[in-house]
């Protein structure tokens, strides 16, 4: 069977692969790019700790198949920080210790990215609620939550 | 496997009539758990998402369709939908986490044909009526008459769904659904409950349509329930009424989820509380 030809964007930058027709997104930005930052875990939906988003829009990158990133634009944990300079959540979540063995870490990263984007003054059941398919396995939700809220709090001052 | 991206409803309905193992994809979030859990194995999988009209919301003779790869998210984005229809979209966006809705369908929610599907209630309330696609052409259908039984549908062999009609309602209209989970996101409904109702100028319930999900093999029409309610005001007297005759018609089965006896009370609860929200929104106050 043939492999299939996908062109796509990265990260701002447009990327070319091939891909078997099974293999999903997560499989071909480990695998076929070498992108590692994007975790497996449950591989079923469930865990997040492959977020991405897809033209803009948070998903599970286990739950899409490589083919269907035809001419969509993916932003992965790798295009978080600007070159040396991390992003906000990114220098938050350490200064806070908001991490434990770190797999879930990237994918919480991508979708309170996600949730900043669209809502720069969550309440805490709000980030709660949009983090409630990014689990931890270490428990550490709190430390989590807080830096989230506290990133929001220093980004909104800076505007 | 192959993978093919039609551009058309056309070409999509020859490669699903003429393969035995075509699947349709269009949010993935049934069909890649399916597929990587090898309990199924395509031949073909056929992405409508590429196929116009698809990721549309369109106003149509007073209502809404919506078309078969329109997102939760992107369903509780859209103002019109909202104002319209709040309990349909509630029930959608209730469906797994933030990036399961950022993919997940009201199309896929039926055709899954899980008996605790969130979404189905709604829409059964809603008298919504999808849009068959398949090899002998468009066929409009009651969304009740879709699921089956569990996992099974009654669309034929090259058949898909392309869109689903929200239809126009009057004045004085609402709609709600509610769940009963163990915790508080993230999970299969134990029962679930969706009601759509209009009111007369005086605040009696004048028309209503009662579902039940999760307590039966598919997603059940509770016409006693509305029956129940149908000429009354919500009073306390009416409320117990339906709870009471949505208790009776439930007819679940023991799981490690919930009990007979429990699911048979909580579709009671359910009911009361999400006709006391239809009502409220129909009256045109915020709930």
């Amino acid at each position: 069977m043939s492999r299939i030809h996908v062109t796509t964007t990265i990260n701002g930058d447009e990327t070319e692969f091939l891909c078997d027709a099974e293999a999903t997104l997560l499989d071909v930005l480990r695998d076929e790019l070498g992108l590692t930052g994007t975790k497996e875990g449950c591989g079923t939906g469930d865990c997040g700790a492959c977020s991405v988003t897809v033209d803009g829009r948070l998903v599970c990158s286990c739950l899409m198949l490589g083919a269907e990133a035809e001419g969509r634009e993916i932003a992965t944990i790798e295009g978080m920080a600007a070159g040396e300079v991390l992003h906000p959540l990114q220098q938050k979540f350490i200064e806070m210790a908001a991490l434990q063995c770190g797999i879930c870490t990237p994918g919480i990263l991508v979708a309170a990215k996600s949730l900043l984007e669209r809502n720069m003054d969550p309440s805490e059941e709000e980030v709660r609620y949009w983090l409630a398919g990014n689990l931890c396995r270490c428990t550490g939700y709190d430390k989590i939550i807080r830096a989230v809220m506290e990133t929001a709090a220093d980004m909104r001052r800076a505007s | 496997m192959r993978y093919e991206a039609p551009q058309d409803v056309e070409a999509a309905v020859r490669i699903l009539a003429a393969e035995q193992g075509a699947y349709v994809l269009a949010g993935g979030t049934d069909l890649l758990v399916k597929l990587r859990s090898e309990m199924v194995e395509p031949d073909v999988i056929v992405d409508i998402k590429r196929i116009a009209g698809m990721k549309a919301v369109m106003p149509e003779a007073g209502g809404w369709r919506i078309g078969a790869a329109v997102s939760g998210a992107e369903m509780g984005e859209h103002a019109g939908l909202v104002a319209a229809w709040p309990g349909v979209v509630e029930a959608a966006g209730l469906i797994g986490s933030t990036q399961v809705q950022g993919r997940a369908t009201l199309a896929g929610n039926l055709c899954n044909a899980s008996p605790a599907a969130d979404s189905v209630p709604a829409i059964v309330a809603a008298e919504a009526v999808v849009r068959v696609v398949g090899p002998k052409g468009t066929r409009d259908v009651a969304v009740i008459d879709i699921p089956k039984s569990p996992g099974k549908t009654s669309l034929g062999a090259g058949e898909f769904i392309a869109s689903v009609f929200l239809p126009a309602r009057g004045a004085r209209s609402g709609d709600a659904y509610l769940r009963f989970i163990p915790r508080t996101e993230m999970d299969i409904a134990v029962v679930g409950c969706g009601i759509s109702l209009s009111l007369d100028a005086a605040g009696k319930v004048a028309a209503a349509r009662v579902a039940l999900g999760a307590v039966g093999p598919k997603v059940m029409l509770v016409d006693a329930a509305a029956e129940a309610i149908v000429g009354r005001a919500l009073d306390e007297a009416a409320l117990a009424d339906l709870a009471a005759v949505c208790s009776k018609a439930a007819t679940p089965i023991d799981d490690k989820r919930g009990t007979v006896d429990f699911r048979r009370h909580v579709a009671g609860v359910l009911a009361r509380r999400a006709a006391v929200i239809a009502e409220a929104r129909a009256k045109g106050e915020k709930a």
